[in-house]
Formats: structure tokens, C-alpha cells, sequence
């Protein structure tokens, strides 16, 4: 569905944050990025929407190469592309209502919007939507009166609100604690597989990322380094993505979340190869 | 005391902040220099002190004026300056506002193109630098005496100052929720209402205000130059010496000055 093929980004300043990277994902498949500070998560996510512009390759989305387009064209294609933020990116003094009807401003006039005259479908979408993420009866508060987590709520429910094909989500738990982390992750993954949502998302936890998310995707200074499963991340992958270091805390936590896992799923043999391989 | 192995520093019981000019004869000769200065400024001062008990007399006179003031003699100027002054001050200020907006969005460097951002930032330049009596006298020349004038040079004036701090506050709003709304497919002006709008109306509203009383005391002052007003009846009756009459012009614009800042100080605790 969506495939980049030798995307490349080079800052004014001459940093080189992304160094041909290709990357097919199919619809609804998830895929987890992770990787070192500035090896290029964020512009690469960034990139696929074009709210960084790529100086190099092609951004493929259901056949239409988005790195074309002109103003018009790709806000009619960001539709297709919800995105959620590390820091919510709440528009704050507004109210829970608006800041998901604003997912709908791509669909919607500039008059209607000025106006907050937004279409009953929408309305009615935002109201399940709201109940969905379990903050229903919020629809007055303001933004800023909310939460951490309940604020991320609003930001995963805001992007659904464009009904997109895509997610691409940047570091969704970084501002939260240990356990609202993994209810938003876990909230995100449902909303994908009830919807068919394929989603990128970017995170620097590795044991949260290869716990929830089948695929991986290592960067390193701008160049995938590892595409594969995630039972399949060691020591040796990781030493590759983030360079050396004693891994045997993480490899060790996320063999026992992968155990946790098998007593319910016929993924036990694959954990087996992946014990061995440790 | 050990001498041994790598060079622990030895206990210090001593610490002073370091001095802002850490060379201390160039630290004693700048307070040396500032105190040389100070003493040849007030040795350059000359005082007429007979022309300063002279100016004692008047300012007498015009105390004596201040505790009668005379509000009856020239009512009626009064009346109509201070009328010019309320048209010039509401008109200009809400021209002078509805044209900052889009300047401040031209001088947002987070939301316009380098080359709109450096006319719009030029333009702000321009018109914080002139002071509002330059361009008052400038535009009596080219305008004539009165009002006028006065309206334009007040809407000049609140143009710069208004847009130059709107855009401080645009250019604070985080770079992530003008991210999330392009993210949306949202257009550009449908940004600005969600994003930028939402979040700088309560600055907006307050610094309206503030510019709002602003802008009466400046017309009080621009009258004086002959852009009309209540300052241009302030002068005359200075020109003629009726200290009554300009005590009681004075205490007119102390008042309003002060309910247009009270009120505005409310309104703006109220709208945060």
C-alpha cells in the first residue's frame, strides 16, 4: 500500500538524515521504527506526509507518488494519512469537540470550519469515537484541563476522525508513564485492527516496540539496518541499530514478555528459535 | 596530605563568585572610567538660576491654575478636542488592529516564506522606529492640520506595535500542533483559525485594549504638533497662557486615561 523507494533528506544545514531509505507496507501491517537519537525516525515519518520534504525518492501511497504533488494534491492525500504526536500536539485552549472535528478539516470548507459548522456524520463519528478511546462526556472540557494519557486519547482519536488508511505515529508514549504507555499502545494497535489500519510507528522503547508491534524496522544515521520480525531482534540486531552495549537486561525482558505471550499463542515455536538464538 | 596518584584538588574552605570582568585592572579601570564620566557630566551642566526662579513663578502660576481649574471658559473646545480625540483613538485603533493581523502573520517566521517574513519585519521596523510625533508631523505636512492626520499616524503606529508582538506570540506556538493541523489536510487559513487564532485571541484582546488607551494619550500628545484633538486644544491654551484651562483639559485626559485603564485592565482579567 505504501512504498518508499530511495527516499533521501538533506537538511539546509547539510546533515544527511535519511540516506535511501525503502520500505514497502502492506495494508494493515504495523511496523514498528525504532532506532538511536537522531538517525532519522521523525523526518522519516515526517517524509511520508510531507511535512519534512523529501530532496530525493518517491513516496508511493495506493499508487499515487505523493512526492509530486502540489499544494492542493497533498493536503487531498494528507487526508489519507492520520498522525499522532510524542507531545499530543493538542491545539490546547480548544475544546475536546473541536480538537477532533479538526481531523475533519481536510473534508471540510473554511467557512464551515470558521464557523464550527462541521457535517452530522462527523459530529456523530466523533461522539463514538470519543466514547471508543473511553472518554466519553468530555466533549467540553478544554484541551489543557486534560491528562497525559487522556490528552493522547484525544490525539489518536483526532487522527481516526480523518478515517485515513495510514498511521503514522511518532513516539506515542514518550510523555507517559509505564502504564498509561502500554494502554495507549495497546488502544492504538485495537483501533488499527478493528479499522484495518496499516501504522508506522516510531518509538525508542525497544521491549514496548517488539512486544506490540510484529514488524521492526531499525535506522541507523539514515539507513534501514535491520527489516525483519520482531521475534527476531538479539543482541547482535541491536548492537547493529544502536551500537555496543550490554543488551542482556532488554533481550532478557523481551524474551519474557515473548514467553507471557506464547502461553496464549501459536507463536511458540518461533520463541523457542529466538531463545536459542540468545 | 598524600601526594599520590591523580591530582585530587585540596579541600577548598574558600569560593567567591566570579567577577563579571574577570582581569582586574580592566575591571578597575571600567568603574574608574564610569566615575570620571559622572563627574565630567555634572561639571558640563550649566544652570541658569535665574532663569530657573523665573520658570519657579510660572510653574506657580500654573500649580495655582491646577487648584482652579477652569472648565467653563473653553467647555466647548474642550468638548470638541476631546470628541476628535475618542473618533481619532476607536477608528485608529480598529483599522490600526485589523491591519496587524495579517502583518503578524507575515512576520511569523514559523508560518510565511523568508521573503514575506523580512517585508513584514521591515515594514514593523519602520514604523517601531519612527516616533508617533515624526510621523505626525510628517502627515500634518502632507495631510493638513486635524484629525486626519492624527488617525493615520495612531494607525501606523498600532499596526507595528500590535503585529511585532502578535508575532512573538505566533512564533511561541509549538511547531508540533501546526504539524498536527497540516497533518489533517487542512488548508492554510483553516490552520491559522484552529492553531494560531484559538491560541493568541487572549493576547490579542488584551494587547487591543492596552493599545486602545495607548492610543488615547498619544492623540492627546500628536495634537500638539496640530494633528487635531484634545492635544491641539491643550495647546492653544498653553500658547495662551490660560493655565485654568489647560489644568482642567490636563485633568480630563488624567481621567479618561485612567477609566480606559482600569476597565481595560478588567476586561483583559476577565477574557485570560
Amino acid at each position: 500500500m505504501l512504498e518508499l523507494r530511495h527516499l533521501e533528506k538533506r537538511y539546509p544545514t547539510g546533515d544527511l538524515a535519511l540516506n535511501g531509505v525503502s520500505l514497502r507496507v502492506g495494508a494493515g501491517e504495523l511496523l514498528g521504527l525504532i532506532g538511536p537519537s537522531g538517525a532519522g525516525k521523525s523526518t522519516l515519518i515526517r517524509c511520508v506526509n510531507r511535512l519534512v520534504q523529501p530532496s530525493g525518492g518517491q513516496i508511493n501511497l495506493d499508487g499515487q507518488d505523493l512526492s509530486m504533488l502540489g499544494s492542493a494534491g497533498l493536503r487531498h492525500a494528507r487526508r489519507q494519512i492520520g498522525m499522532i504526536f510524542q507531545e499530543y500536539a493538542l491545539i490546547e485552549r480548544l475544546t475536546v469537540m473541536e480538537n477532533l472535528l479538526s481531523g475533519r478539516l481536510g473534508y471540510t470548507g473554511f467557512w464551515a470550519s470558521w464557523f464550527r459548522r462541521f457535517e452530522g456524520d462527523d459530529i456523530a463519528q466523533a461522539y463514538s469515537l470519543l466514547e471508543r478511546v473511553g472518554l466519553g462526556g468530555m466533549e467540553n472540557k478544554r484541551a489543557d484541563a486534560l491528562s497525559g494519557g487522556q490528552r493522547q486519547r484525544v490525539g489518536i482519536a483526532r487522527a481516526l476522525m480523518q478515517s485515513p488508511k495510514l498511521l503514522l505515529v511518532d513516539e506515542p508514549t514518550a510523555s507517559l508513564d509505564p502504564k498509561t504507555s502500554r494502554q495507549i499502545m495497546r488502544l492504538i494497535l485495537e483501533l488499527c485492527h478493528e479499522r484495518g489500519l496499516a501504522a508506522i510507528v516510531n518509538i525508542h522503547d525497544v521491549v514496548l516496540a517488539t512486544e506490540f508491534l510484529p514488524r521492526i524496522v531499525g535506522l541507523r544515521a539514515g539507513i534501514v539496518v535491520y527489516d525483519g520480525p520482531a521475534v527476531n531482534i538479539d543482541k547482535t540486531v541491536l548492537t547493529n541499530i544502536y551500537g555496543d552495549e550490554d543488551w542482556t537486561a532488554i533481550t532478557q525482558s523481551m524474551q519474557a514478555t515473548a514467553r507471557a505471550d506464547s502461553d496464549n499463542s501459536e507463536q511458540a515455536n518461533r520463541v523457542s528459535t529466538l531463545a536459542d538464538a540468545l | 596530605m598524600t601526594t599520590t596518584g591523580t591530582a585530587v584538588p585540596p579541600m577548598l574552605r574558600q569560593w567567591r563568585r566570579p567577577q563579571f570582568i574577570s582581569n582586574p585592572l580592566a575591571r578597575w579601570a571600567f568603574y574608574a572610567g564610569v566615575a570620571l564620566y559622572l563627574v565630567i557630566g555634572i561639571g558640563s551642566l550649566e544652570v541658569n538660576w535665574e532663569r530657573a526662579i523665573q520658570g519657579l513663578e510660572r510653574g506657580w502660576a500654573f500649580v495655582l491654575g491646577f487648584l482652579q481649574p477652569n472648565f467653563s471658559s473653553r467647555w466647548g473646545d474642550i468638548l470638541i478636542g476631546f470628541q476628535e480625540s475618542l473618533t481619532m483613538t476607536v477608528t485608529s485603533t480598529a483599522l490600526g488592529i485589523a491591519l496587524s493581523i495579517p502583518v503578524a502573520v507575515g512576520s511569523a517566521r514559523n508560518l510565511v516564506p523568508t521573503w514575506v517574513y523580512l517585508i513584514c519585519r521591515s515594514f514593523v521596523a519602520l514604523s517601531r522606529t519612527l516616533n508617533e510625533i515624526i510621523v505626525a508631523i510628517f502627515l500634518v505636512a502632507m495631510f493638513g492640520f486635524g484629525p486626519f492626520a492624527g488617525f493615520l499616524t495612531l494607525t501606523f503606529a498600532t499596526v507595528g506595535f500590535m503585529a511585532k508582538l502578535m508575532a512573538e506570540d505566533i512564533e511561541e506556538i509549538e511547531a508540533s500542533q501546526l504539524e498536527a493541523l497540516r497533518a489533517t489536510g487542512a488548508g492554510y487559513l483553516q490552520v491559522l483559525d484552529f492553531a494560531v487564532l484559538s491560541q493568541v485571541m487572549p493576547r490579542l484582546v488584551g494587547l487591543s485594549l492596552y493599545r486602545l488607551d495607548i492610543n488615547f494619550r498619544e492623540s492627546a500628545v500628536i495634537g500638539i504638533v496640530g494633528a487635531g484633538g484634545i492635544g491641539a486644544t491643550l495647546n492653544t491654551a498653553m500658547d495662551r497662557y490660560e493655565f485654568d484651562s489647560a489644568a482642567a483639559i490636563i485633568l480630563v485626559i488624567i481621567t479618561i486615561v485612567m477609566v480606559a485603564e482600569y476597565s481595560s485592565g478588567w476586561l483583559r482579567k476577565r477574557i485570560q
